[in-house]
């Protein structure tokens, strides 16, 4: 074998293992949502779910919880990062707390904003103990959409904000110390250098960080299911119903659809919004 | 702002504005040290709450109000133990974990190694490539599997399901070894080869011992991605049902108890993972963001 050969041999299982179980499917997903079962183009099961009554309040709640959830998270990440790179003593530790939630799955994060936001809950158990309410309330049902919205948004940035906070933390990392002595040389102050040091050229790993936590916000789904039910339909949720419950694979392909042309269009959006030229890289 | 610096500079410093400066110095690291905490117990205080639910007994679970203090009594996760299905979930979403950690490792360590060692045409593509994966929305593509996957005889099978999540993992895989057989140096590696070793052997003999530990993280992190991972596992298992599959379909059917003991179940490897992962969370998700 020739030494040229060798990292293509390398990488062949991978690309191989991608081909099959990442582009393939891709493919496929797109060729279930355009055709019928008996084969031939069709945009039927597009029709099918834009008929839906389900399909317009699922596609507003999955944007709606994205726009509330994704720039509170950033925000917060961004305050979370900027204290961990001050941090001296204990960074390691903070940091370890902090990044707990990364590997908690959004079904086990619902389960556990359940047990606070039930009936039963603890932050009704907590009122009563202060004296507030004298009875158990129920928050989380279909009179209070709202309530249910913002549990799914507390339990969503206390989850997912992590993941924001990594990749931040990393890219501060990467920012030169010399610019903020000059900076600092200049007369500017700590504000004044959030806005015209830090942020500025953390502007790629903002990119990055957008990109993923939104697309993962338009895939959230197990977290509604359980704090929401069937009063918050979400665009995965009905994929899933659509695939499971009533066993219609073009449907749920066309959701799948639906969704990557969501992602698609972020992913964009962010791609041009947050463009770094060439020459301004550090 | 620009009048107050001018300002600033151009005064002298009296004791006053000294004794001023420090103690807004004081309030502004109170502040510091009183959010950091605050955080701290945000995260931390919701875990704690599941813990104590599922450390109290059924009467507790489901009654009202609750108290703050764990019980230490074992009646919900022996009822979680015992609730039908729920040990096969288990055991279930272990081996898929497992097919999916062998998986993501076995294909991405080769693939991280070239990454790391080898300039060669078509670098830059697979990169992106890899790259790409991680801005999509991989659960999806479990929904044109499913149909595939009963024409090839691979539906509700645990095999399946690992492969999906594999594809999830494995890009992560490729990025962590690529990132750790980068730190260790080349150096070492010649050195094997002139001592006698061949390729293969100087990988197996020197290389592969230093990058034991980042390769046991990124195994453990696979293993995390494939035991939390709802959507493809719901879709694809049927019969044999991941905990967390059996877990979204049961909801509405199970007591207090199961979604409580369960929860903690679920969270548990999360801990450990976070624990082993630590020193390797920024590689993880490629620093290389440029």
């Amino acid at each position: 074998m020739s030494k040229k050969a060798y990292p293509y041999v390398l990488i062949m299982p991978s690309v191989l293992f991608l081909l099959a179980f990442f582009v393939y499917p891709f493919l496929q997903v797109f060729a279930q949502a355009f055709t019928h079962s008996e084969g031939g183009l069709t945009i039927a099961h597009f029709e099918t779910i834009f008929y839906d009554f389900n399909f317009l309040p699922s596609l507003k709640n999955t944007l709606l919880l994205a726009l509330v959830v994704v720039p509170a998270q950033l925000c917060l990440a961004i305050g979370m990062a900027l204290m961990i790179s001050k941090m001296e003593k204990g960074r390691d530790t903070v940091l370890y707390v902090w990044t707990i939630p990364l590997g908690i799955s959004d079904l086990a994060a619902g389960i556990i904003w359940l047990g606070l936001l039930d009936q039963n809950g603890f932050i009704n158990s907590f009122l009563f103990h202060v004296g507030i309410i004298d009875e158990a309330q129920s928050w989380l049902n279909y009179q209070n959409p709202w309530a249910i919205f913002a549990a799914i948004v507390f339990a969503e940035i206390w989850r997912a904000t992590a993941i924001l906070l990594v990749i931040l933390v990393s890219g501060i990392g990467l920012i030169p110390k010399e610019y903020y002595e000059a900076a600092e040389i200049f007369g500017a102050n700590a504000w004044v250098r959030l806005w015209k040091v830090t942020l500025p050229l953390l502007r790629p790993s903002l990119q990055t960080a957008l990109i993923l936590r939104t697309l993962l916000a338009f895939e959230v789904f197990a977290v509604v299911m359980i704090l929401g039910g069937s009063n918050m339909p979400v665009l995965m949720g009905e994929a899933y119903n659509w695939a499971f419950s009533y066993r219609d694979a073009g449907a749920a392909a066309a959701y799948a659809v639906v969704i990557l042309v969501l992602s698609l269009l972020f992913t964009l959006f962010y791609l041009r919004v947050l463009r770094v030229p060439k020459e301004a890289q550090i | 702002m620009k009048m107050d610096t001018n300002n600033q500079r151009e005064s002298e410093p009296t004791p006053d504005v000294v004794a001023n400066y420090t103690s807004t110095k004081k309030v502004w690291r109170w502040l510091f040290i009183s959010s950091a905490a605050f955080l701290i117990a945000w995260v931390l205080f919701p875990i704690y709450l599941l813990v104590v639910s599922a450390l109290s007994s059924a009467d507790v679970v489901n009654g009202w109000p609750k108290s703050f203090i764990p019980e230490f009594d074992l009646e919900t996760m022996t009822f979680f133990m015992n609730y039908y299905g729920v040990l096969a979930a288990l055991k279930n979403s272990l081996v898929a974990a497992a097919f999916t950690m062998i998986i993501s490792i076995g294909l991405g360590t080769p693939a991280g190694y070239a990454l790391a060692r080898f300039d060669f045409w078509g670098k830059e593509a697979f990169r992106m490539i890899i790259l790409l994966t991680r801005a999509f929305p991989m659960p999806l593509l479990a929904l044109p599997l499913a149909v595939i996957f009963i024409q090839v005889g691979l539906d509700d099978t645990l095999f399946g399901l690992s492969l999906v999540h594999a594809s999830l993992a494995l890009p992560f895989a490729v990025l962590i070894t690529a990132s750790l057989f980068l730190g260790i140096p080349v150096e070492l590696e010649e050195a094997a080869w002139v001592l006698g070793c061949n390729r293969w052997q100087a990988f197996y003999k020197v290389v592969m011992p230093l990058a034991l530990p980042g390769l046991t993280a990124s195994a453990v992190f696979a293993f995390v991605i494939s035991w939390n991972e709802v959507f493809a596992a719901a879709v694809l298992t049927i019969n044999n049902q991941t905990l967390t599959a059996f877990l979204v379909q049961s909801l509405s059917a199970s007591p207090a108890e199961v979604k409580f003991a369960g929860g903690l179940i679920l969270i548990l490897p999360a801990l450990l993972f976070l624990y082993v992962v630590r020193k390797y969370l920024f590689s993880m998700w490629g620093i290389s963001n440029r």
